[in-house]
């Protein structure tokens, strides 16, 4: 029996009074892709990150290659072949490819020639695995991509034999990710060992051999990726049965709530970031925005939530709103019937230190039957209105007294979404509505948008999540640097058509 | 999850902050060969001892009292506002004005006035600070802090150019006239057989300060303007997405904060010294950063560190008079207070917050080994 390239045995962790990670052992291969999968907050980023040197573990053992060895800090974890991908890159944007590579692994004092020495080195690597990288482009000018490439080559140029990559491809296209695991697929030929921390099922099941799954700081299952199903992970996961695909009828499409024509956003640096966009919907239906964050979907929920400022003509229930900023804001906006659940929950979406009351006021709190007379508000008619909304959703534990950061990720965004759909608004507009949210969660909130739909009611759905596009939208319109690509049928289309779109690639008219 | 309990974020946190500055306090006055406990005994004395000194203590703590309401409701729109001694001073010249130019039938309304003036001038004078910062994101502290020596200035010229009455060598207004002299705890307390607060220069102002800080507490808890304004300091991404228009809350925020500072002048203007002179607000502005810090920026917190801080002032100005620890000692030891209460709050925090983490933990595991 080969010797594992890493075991971990018994490890755990607390901060405080969590339990991080409770007695894990896990053992991974050579050779092989090992997934490791749970929702947010389940302990895989920590367990990686102690396995990478930020943590040290309360308790519990590491071996590398059958050795057991130590790992205080980052520079033990890259002696012992370990290297790290992280979701946020750690480049300077300023620096060329070749720059960021030699950086923190320079031979001596002059620059010279460990630059010439990474040139050499860099060229053979991207024979030997496909991973080209002209080595002169400076990082902020190459794509996204591309970018993740300079974080593998960085990793493969200190040696690197064990590569762990934290949710690799929550920044890539469908093509982007396609052939990074293409990389991917190419590095284990070479015998490099990958850990894949993800929380897409489709990932684990497209390319993993093994896969992990962590729930509430626990491994709860370690199975051979071919033995498994997607349902099974999933109920794995969350530790209950989970509907995977939402359960919607066909759209019955009404009077048009919302016409969007030649909308242009210009944001506060001058860049020119929503492009002639021009688009409708009805009542009763849900238009999905897909593409790769950053192409002006979050300035069109700006504009349209009325704190941003823009050029064009948006007609709610046929009459126009002022997007120049003079006359609205947005409190006009919600005097208009639209509601906002934006994609910032923690940013824009909730006062994290305010408690969950005041929380559910936010935005609202003008509404009269929250106040008591003209000076005071009415504190108590806020509470009772709280502990009644976070009942309805399900928000745990249901105490209004409760800061809002001391609620878990799906919790948060479960206030956030009963204080906009509870209005009963005639346009919603939801960003990144399941971002960091756990799928017990996904599958409340779904639910509630979809029964929203059936009321009659007009939804605008970003989401940087394909599958969520897919499910959710009885149209999909895919944006790509600040324009609309081009405007499908969820049932008529693929992850394939869209991916292209994404990619900023048009297709033949729909 | 909370950290620790609220109480000793509260209390225990600024307790144990006073206990080290104390102490600090005690080896300094060591090092200059003074006995650290009979200034202790002093100071309390001093300060405590008597309705004299008591009065002489609740005058200074009013000052503080309106001076750190005002940082205080600025703070909680994440405002730094550190012009409270030319906003004070301001205050100053607009109960000078009321005071002088309006006659008056009676104390009660010429207080209504004042207060009015006071609010009204110390308020103006963040007017143009708080545009700066709405408009063009100039910021907040460099320019009030400028706009206190543009108020000394201004006050300096219409002291000696302007108000000052034909004939008098001070550059002062002259006196208040005798029928709007406001109350002072001697005329309110004492009875027929025994003064009280004699000579000390507590006036009805006092009562004026408790009423606004009831007043900054149902503003900041209870009102729309003080929810958008917490909303606003806690997250302005926040505030703009919700619709809360950030210059109205710049502006509203620092021209209320103005308006408390300036307030501070119907004690010491029109409470004790009965006209304007230079120099009147002596520190009290600055002191109210440090009260608003202690205070947590909660009004009973501020009620709270005022009267420290009152103590303090007093109890250092009968060390000064009694004994040869040098005047500046007491600058030295109020300086020790506010680096420990304000500056240096992580430092007992953290190891304070261990503490109850390692407490909490301790009793949870604790059941099971019992049974």
């Amino acid at each position: 029996m080969t010797t594992p390239a890493i075991e971990l045995r018994g490890i755990s962790k607390a901060f405080g009074p969590v339990q991080a990670n409770k007695d894990i052992s896990i053992r991974v291969m050579p050779g092989t892709i090992h997934g490791i999968i749970g929702e947010n907050g389940a302990g895989k980023s920590t367990l990686m990150s102690i396995l990478y040197g930020f943590y040290k573990a309360d308790a519990g053992e590491i071996f590398i290659n059958g050795k057991k060895t130590e790992i205080p800090d980052s520079q033990h974890a890259i002696a012992a072949g370990i290297g790290m991908v992280f979701q946020h890159f750690k480049l300077v944007e300023n620096f060329t490819v070749l720059e960021n590579v030699v950086l923190g692994a320079e031979d001596g004092a002059m620059l010279r020639p460990s630059l010439a020495k990474a040139r050499s080195q860099l060229k053979q690597l991207a024979e030997e695995y496909e991973l080209n990288v002209d080595p002169d482009a400076v990082i902020e000018e190459i794509g996204v991509g591309m970018q993740q490439r300079v974080e593998i080559l960085k990793a493969l140029y200190r040696q690197a034999d064990i590569l762990i990559l934290d949710e690799p491809t929550g920044v890539l296209t469908p093509a982007e990710a396609d052939q990074l695991f293409r990389i991917l697929g190419r590095l284990k030929e070479e015998g490099k060992t990958i850990i894949l921390i993800t929380h897409k099922l489709r990932e684990i099941m497209e390319i993993t051999d093994t896969v992990s799954v962590m729930r509430r700081g626990e491994m709860t299952a370690t199975v051979k990726t071919q033995d498994t199903s997607p349902p099974e992970l999933a109920e794995l996961m969350v530790g209950r049965k989970v509907l995977l695909q939402v359960d919607k009828v066909p759209a019955k499409p009404g009077a048009m709530v919302l016409e969007v024509k030649n909308l242009n956003v210009t944001d506060s640096g001058g860049v020119h970031r929503v492009k002639d966009v021009s688009f409708t919907i009805r009542a009763g239906e849900i238009l999905g925005i897909a593409g790769v964050a950053g192409n002006g979907q979050s300035e069109l929920l700006e504009v349209l939530g009325g704190y941003e400022f823009g050029k064009g003509e948006v007609l709610i229930n046929g009459q126009s709103i002022d997007l120049t900023g003079r006359h609205s804001n947005g409190q006009t906006r919600r005097e208009r019937g639209i509601a906002h659940v934006p994609e910032d929950r923690q940013r824009e979406g909730l006062i994290m230190d305010f408690m969950a009351w005041e929380n559910i006021a936010f935005g609202y709190h003008h509404d009269p039957k929250y106040q008591k007379n003209r000076l005071f508000m009415d504190n108590a008619a806020i509470r009772d209105d709280t502990a009644d909304k976070m009942q309805r959703f399900d928000v745990r534990p249901p105490n209004p007294m409760l800061q809002a950061k001391s609620f878990s990720g799906g919790n948060q965004q479960k206030i956030v979404v009963a204080r906009e759909i509870e209005r009963n608004p005639d346009l919603l507009l939801v960003g990144q509505p399941t971002r960091g949210v756990d799928i017990g969660a996904i599958e409340f909130i779904h639910k509630q948008i979809v029964a929203l739909r059936d009321q009659g009611k007009a939804i605008l759905l970003v989401s940087v999540e394909l599958d969520e596009i897919m499910s959710l939208s009885d149209r999909i319109a895919v944006m790509f640097d600040g324009k609309i690509m081009g405007e499908r049928l969820p049932e008529k289309t693929n992850v394939k058509e869209l991916g292209l779109l994404m990619a900023g690639v048009a297709g033949e008219a729909a | 999850m909370e950290k620790m309990p609220k109480w000793a974020d509260i209390f225990l946190i600024p307790l144990v902050s006073l206990v080290l500055a104390a102490i600090f306090s005690a080896i300094v006055i060591l090092a200059i060969g003074e006995d650290p406990w009979a200034a202790v005994k002093l100071m309390v004395k001093g300060a405590l001892g008597s309705t004299y000194a008591w009065g002489y203590t609740l005058y200074y703590a009013t000052n503080f009292i309106f001076t750190g309401l005002a940082v205080a409701v600025a703070f909680h729109a994440r405002m730094f506002n550190i012009g409270g001694e030319g906003q004070a001073m301001l205050g100053g010249l607009g109960v000078a004005l009321v005071c002088l130019y309006i006659p008056w039938p009676h104390w009660s309304l010429a207080l209504i006035g004042a207060s009015v003036g006071a609010a009204l001038f110390g308020a103006a004078w963040t007017a143009i600070p708080a545009f700066l910062q709405a408009k063009r994101g100039s910021h907040i502290v460099i320019t009030t802090i400028m706009f206190n020596f543009i108020a000394n200035a201004l006050l300096v010229y219409l002291l000696v150019n302007v108000l000052k009455p034909v004939g008098m060598m001070e550059p002062a207004t002259s006196k208040f006239p005798k029928l709007i002299q406001l109350p002072s705890f001697r005329d309110m307390f004492s009875t027929a057989d025994t003064i009280m607060f004699r000579g000390a220069p507590a006036n009805i102002t006092f009562f004026v300060a408790v009423a606004a800080c009831v007043a900054v507490w149902l503003l900041i808890w209870r009102t729309r303007l003080g929810y958008e304004l917490r909303a606003f300091g806690h997250s302005e991404s926040a505030a703009k997405y919700a619709g809360i228009n950030p210059t109205k809350i710049i502006m509203v925020s620092m021209l209320i904060s103005g308006g408390l500072a300036g307030m501070m002048a119907i004690n010491n203007v029109m409470g004790e010294a009965e006209r304007l002179v230079l120099n009147a607000v002596e520190g009290a502005g600055f002191i109210g950063i440090a009260v608003a810090l202690m205070g947590r920026s909660h009004p009973f917190g501020v009620f709270l560190a005022a009267l420290l801080f009152g103590f303090l002032y007093q109890g250092g100005a009968e060390l000064a008079l009694w004994t040869s620890i040098p005047r500046e000692m007491i600058v030295v030891i109020q300086a020790l207070v506010i680096l420990f209460t304000g500056a240096l709050d992580n430092m007992v925090r953290m190891p304070l917050e261990r503490l109850f983490l390692g407490l909490r933990r301790k009793p949870a595991a604790k059941p099971a080994a019992a049974e």
